[in-house]
Formats: C-alpha cells, structure tokens, sequence
C-alpha cells in the first residue's frame, strides 16, 4: 500500500440516550458512516458538504479526536486508531489541524512565541537561541513580521490570527494537515490572502491537506480532488475541476447550482435545481439512497437498497444508481 | 418618483476610544420595486446605513449626525417616534442575518407572527391568525396550520428564515430591507431562500434593499448595486456594468480575489494592508492607502460619487480626470 493515508470504511456514531437516571439508548447520529477514500501523499483533498453532514467529524476522527466507531485510519500504514491516547499524542506531531475560528483556536493568554515554541517543541526540547530563530523564520513564512512574536493574540487581526494558526499548524512539521473551513470567518479580501498563503505553503513543503469547505468555489480553487459528504458519507469524489463542471451524482448538481457565480450575466443563463426540504435528521435517515427524499431524479430502486461509492468514470466516484440515465 | 431618498446620512458612534465614523455622508435613492444591494466587507458601515434609516441605531453611543431619508413625504431620521412606529414593521419592513436570535425564543411563533397585524392592522385576533396561516404558507412552510403553534427552536435554520420573512412581508410593506438573510444558512438553503424572496418580491412589487458582502449573491439577486468602504460609498451602477466594467479600484480587487473566478491555483488578487481605522479623519478617498492607483491627488479632499455614464457613478478621483479607464478583470470559466 502505497498510500499516505488511508480511511477503511471509518464509522464515528453518537449514542444519543434519554433519562438521567435510567439512562436509555434512544438511537444514534451516524455522523460518519462508513467512509473508504486514500490519498496520495502531497495531495490536497477538498471535502465539502452542508453543515451537519459530518465533514467535521470526520476531521476530528481522523485527528483521534473523537473515536471512531468502526474502521480504521491508516497514516504511512501505521494503523493510528488502535493507538494508545499517550501514543496517539506522541504521533500527533505528524498530523495538525486549523481551525475555522482563530478567535477561539489560539490561547488569549499566550504570546505568539509561546504558542509556536510549544508546538515546534513537540518533537524534542530546543535550545532558546535556536528556537527564537525558528519562531522568526515560520513567522516569515507565514507572512507575519518577526519582530510581533511577543504580541498576544488579540493583537493582531482576524486574517493575521489565521496566520498564527497556521504558523502553530505547521511548526511541528506535520505530513498531514486539516484544514476545517480556515477561510469561512473571513472577510474576501481577507480570505484570498489567506487562500494563497496556502497555496504557496503545500506546493512549497509538499503538504498533504484535507481541506473541508461549504464554498464550494474554494474548494475547487484549491484542490486536486474533491470529496462530496452528505448525512456521512461520500456521494462523490474525484478531480476537483471535472466535478465542478460536470457534477455526475445529482446532489453535487444540486450544490454546483446553488453556488451563486459573481457574473451577472452568466448567472442569469444558469439554471439552479433547487432542491426541496432540508437535509434530513442525521438521527433517523431515510431508508435506501439518504438523498432520495430530496432528489429530483429518485425512482422506486433509490428507495431500496444504498448506493455504494463506485467508479463510474476513470478516476471518479459517484454513490447513485442513475448517473448513466440521468 | 423615489419611493425613500436618503441623502448624506452620517452615524457617528461616540466611543472611549474615539469617534469611529460608521456611515459617513452616503445618499442614495430607492424606487418602487427595485432589488438594490450593498455590498462591502465586515465593519464598511452598511448594517449601519440600513439601522439608521429605521432608527434602530442605539443612541448613545450612536448618533445620527447629520442627513434626512425621505419616505413618502416624512423625514425617517427626524421624526417622533410615534410615526416612524407606523412606518416600521409595516411599510418598511426588515430580515436579519440570523433567525435563531431575531425570533423570540419564549414565544409561539403564532404570536410573534400575530403581533404586526393587531398592532399595525387593528385585526381581531381570529383574523390576525388566519392571516398568519395563510403568510406561513405563501412562504412554503408546509403544514402550516398545524406549526404556527410552535416555537422557534422546533424549526430549521431555513424554516427560521421562512418565518422572518413570512413575518416582515405580512403587512405587504412598500421597502423589505434584507441584511445578510442568507449568510448564516447553507447554500442550498440559500437558493431556496434568495429564490422565495425573489418570488414573493414580484408578487408584492416590494422594493427590496439586499445588505451581503458576497458578490455572488449580488450578481445573482440585484439589479442595481452600491459598494461601500470604510462609510462611504465607492461606486455605484446596475449589477452588469459593476461586473462588466468596474469604474473604482475597491470593486475590481473585491472581484479579484474570489477565487470563483478563477483557475485552480492561480494567484488571487489581495488588498494590501487592512481596512482604516474609523477613528481617525481619513483626508481623501478612504481607499488610498491600500490602492495600488493612488496618486498624491487621492489623499487631498474627500472624494464625491460623481456619474461618469449613464448611471454609472465613482467615487475614484482619478476615474473622474480621466486618468483610469477600462479596468479589465480576466474571466476563467468557474
């Protein structure tokens, strides 16, 4: 297996109970349910989908920070979900993650050069010369001035607080990094700095990204494939561009549609497929395809039986019985 | 005939940390019927603009410094309260961002949705809650009958946003202001709201003021469109001339960098630097700093919206000498 990381039909499931006293399992969220994907090292993978559909909980299981239910993550073939917590810390410098809120993510009480020199010394103390010369040359990096490293966070502002985060993200040198929704708080003139700043870094240091947005605009401007997440599982995936222009699982149509395109004219020769109702309660889907009782193009079979994940095209997955027909 | 004329508001808040000048002489016009957005990035002022009209802005710290908006007649900025309290909730009408803290959490939605009608209409409170049903239903909350006795947390975000509109729209108001209606929601969810309000507009012939900082929204919703910076506006034209040929430097780097419109991994346009400080007096154009066209002239005088061609008007001094034209942004396929 040549595959930097490795999802084998991971499951995380919340146990949702009633009672305080006779306590009684109710049911389950089936937040991720059941997830295959590889990626190959120095690829960045774009995850989107609607909120709830559990692109965040897969993050945080692939992180080990919620336990999985059920299958396994495989990072450079070490198996990291049967891990001890103390090992999965000891493995932890390998895979970081940044978060969307960089108010909430960095610790107000803690100086931008203690925030980096704790995560740089993750892997192993270092003498106080060397690291000040390596808190300054990651804060370089990243786009920030050297000379701030003693600020506190709420110094600076909500794009350079990204900045700082992404900084904290990358000192320990991880292979993997998570990126959930890093641009979603910011403003655009604001969130395009920050897009390049990513850009240059994963060419730059040859990093391996999942980044997970609802815009599904970033995401194609980003990645080199794209995974589609609905009620936790995968309906499609593959190269971000040809899933933008041709969509083959109707969902994906549904989502490309919806995203209003800042082009006045071309918007008005596009036709939105407006999709009715909301997305189902993740606690009680609905039988068959989840996406049926939403989807325009649902026959009796949807209701049946649930679509697999399957090639359809070479090097694109869709999770749907129709795409040939539809 | 303007149905609201606004004409150099101003909203000053007076802070320990100094006066931050949130709108700062802005005048536009609105006619019956017509979907005009404002645009701009967080803190630009334009949550503010819309405030003051309906003299939501708390006062103090907010004071409304100088300007007048006209509507039909009745100067909004400097009238009693009594009659802007006839005027608002019922001829201009307003949605916010999010749903979940502009409903009551305490109340029945049958109740919040009620209150208009029996203050604004006089209606009986059988009538009011007929009336009620029937509003849920124009906005496609199905089962409607049934639901309005619920409360607000029973509903999805979408559902929430159904209501408000439901709520604003019950009174057939002549102006709807929407700020960031859709920005909390998800964009399938989006679609169907932006394409209800669309929908109930043209039945209604409401005039629509459409608040967002997302040009795609803008593109796909307005008809005319208002870019605002740092308090003051920097352009202003019908939705195809902004995009086709933006006539200030702030409209063009806003659509350069949207990643939308370009190819997989092709540099975006950033802003260099951060939005001004609104504390401090900005002499000129309040974008010079951060222009890469900026000249000594752009730091002298404030600048003035001026009309370069039909309806097409910039605050950009050097788009008025003549000195910057035909700004080009090149189009990629999305």
């Amino acid at each position: 297996m040549n595959s930097f990381l490795v999802l084998d039909n991971l499951k995380t499931h919340f146990r949702i109970y009633r009672g305080a006293i006779f306590r009684q399992e109710i049911g389950s969220v089936k937040a991720v349910d059941g997830i295959d994907l590889k990626l190959r090292k120095g690829e960045i993978l774009g995850l989107v989908g609607e909120s709830g559909c559990g692109k965040s909980t897969l993050a945080r299981t692939i992180m080990q920070l919620v336990p999985s239910t059920e299958g396994t993550v495989f990072l450079e073939g070490r198996n990291l979900s049967k891990l001890s917590k103390n090992k999965v810390r000891a493995e932890r410098v390998n895979f970081q993650m940044i978060f969307q809120d960089p108010y909430a993510s960095l610790n107000p009480r803690m100086t931008v050069l203690d925030t980096l020199a704790e995560a740089m010394q993750t892997r192993g103390k270092l003498p106080r010369k060397t690291l000040l010369g390596k808190v300054a040359a990651l804060m370089n990096t990243v786009g920030l001035p050297a000379n701030q490293m003693r600020r506190y966070p709420h110094e600076f502002s909500g794009g350079q607080r990204q900045r700082i985060a992404i900084a904290r993200a990358l000192a320990p040198e991880p292979k993997l990094i998570i990126a959930d929704e890093p641009v979603s708080a910011l403003d655009v003139s604001i969130q395009s700095q920050i897009l390049n700043l990513i850009v240059h870094l994963s060419r730059r240091l040859g990093l391996t990204m999942i980044f997970i947005s609802h815009d599904i605009s970033v995401v194609k401007y980003i990645s080199d494939r794209i995974a589609v997440m609905y009620l936790g599982r995968l309906v499609e995936l593959g190269p971000a561009a040809e899933i933008v222009e041709k969509p083959l699982h109707p969902y994906t149509r549904a989502l490309v549609s919806a995203v209003p395109v800042p082009d006045p004219v071309r918007e008005r020769q596009r036709r939105r497929i407006l999709l009715p109702g909301d997305p189902p309660s993740p606690l009680n889907p609905p039988h068959g395809c989840s996406f049926h009782p939403r989807c325009p193009f649902a026959i009796e079979a949807c209701r049946a039986a649930r679509p697999d994940l399957e090639e359809k095209e070479s090097g694109r997955f869709a999770a749907c019985i129709r795409v040939g027909e539809i | 005939m303007a149905l609201l004329d606004v004409e150099d508001l101003r909203t000053y808040f007076y802070t320990r940390a100094g006066i931050v000048r949130a709108v700062d002489g802005i005048s536009f016009s609105l006619s019956p019927g017509e979907t005009f957005g404002l645009v701009g990035e967080s803190g630009s002022g334009k949550s503010v603009a819309c405030y003051s009209i309906l003299g939501l802005i708390p006062q103090p710290p907010g004071k409304i410094v100088s300007g007048t908006a006209r509507f039909d007649g009745i100067d909004l900025l400097n009238c009693s309260m009594h009659s802007l309290r006839a005027i608002r909730g019922k001829r201009i009408a307003m949605i916010f961002q999010d749903p979940m803290t502009s409903l009551n959490p305490y109340l029945r939605i049958a109740d919040q949705l009620v209150e208009p009608l029996r203050i604004h209409e006089k209606l009986s409170r059988s009538q009011a809650l007929k009336k009620a049903i029937e509003s849920l239903e124009e906005v496609g909350i199905p089962d409607a009958s049934r639901r309005i006795n619920l409360h607000p947390h029973q509903f999805s975000g979408g559902m929430r946003q159904r209501v408000m509109i439901a709520m604003a729209l019950i009174s057939r108001p002549e102006i709807l202001i929407a700020d960031e209606p859709t920005t909390a929601l998800d964009v399938t969810v989006q679609a169907q709201i932006l394409d209800l309000i669309k929908q109930r507009q043209k039945q209604l012939g409401t005039a629509v003021i459409f608040i967002t900082h997302d040009l795609g929204v803008i593109a796909s919703f307005c008809e005319t469109v208002k870019v605002m910076y740092a308090g003051s506006f920097m352009e202003s034209a019908s939705t195809n001339e902004l995009f086709a040929h933006p006539m200030h430097p702030y409209s063009l780097a806003l659509q350069q960098s949207i990643p939308a419109l370009h190819e997989k991994g092709q540099p975006l346009y950033t802003i260099p630097g951060l939005p001004p400080d609104l504390t401090q007096e900005i002499p000129g154009c309040p974008f010079a700093p951060r222009c890469d066209h900026a000249e000594a002239i752009c730091r002298e005088g404030k600048t003035v919206l001026t009309e370069i061609t039909s309806g097409h008007w910039t605050a950009c001094v050097r788009f008025q000498r003549g000195e910057l034209a035909k700004m080009g942004l090149a189009r990629t396929a999305v």
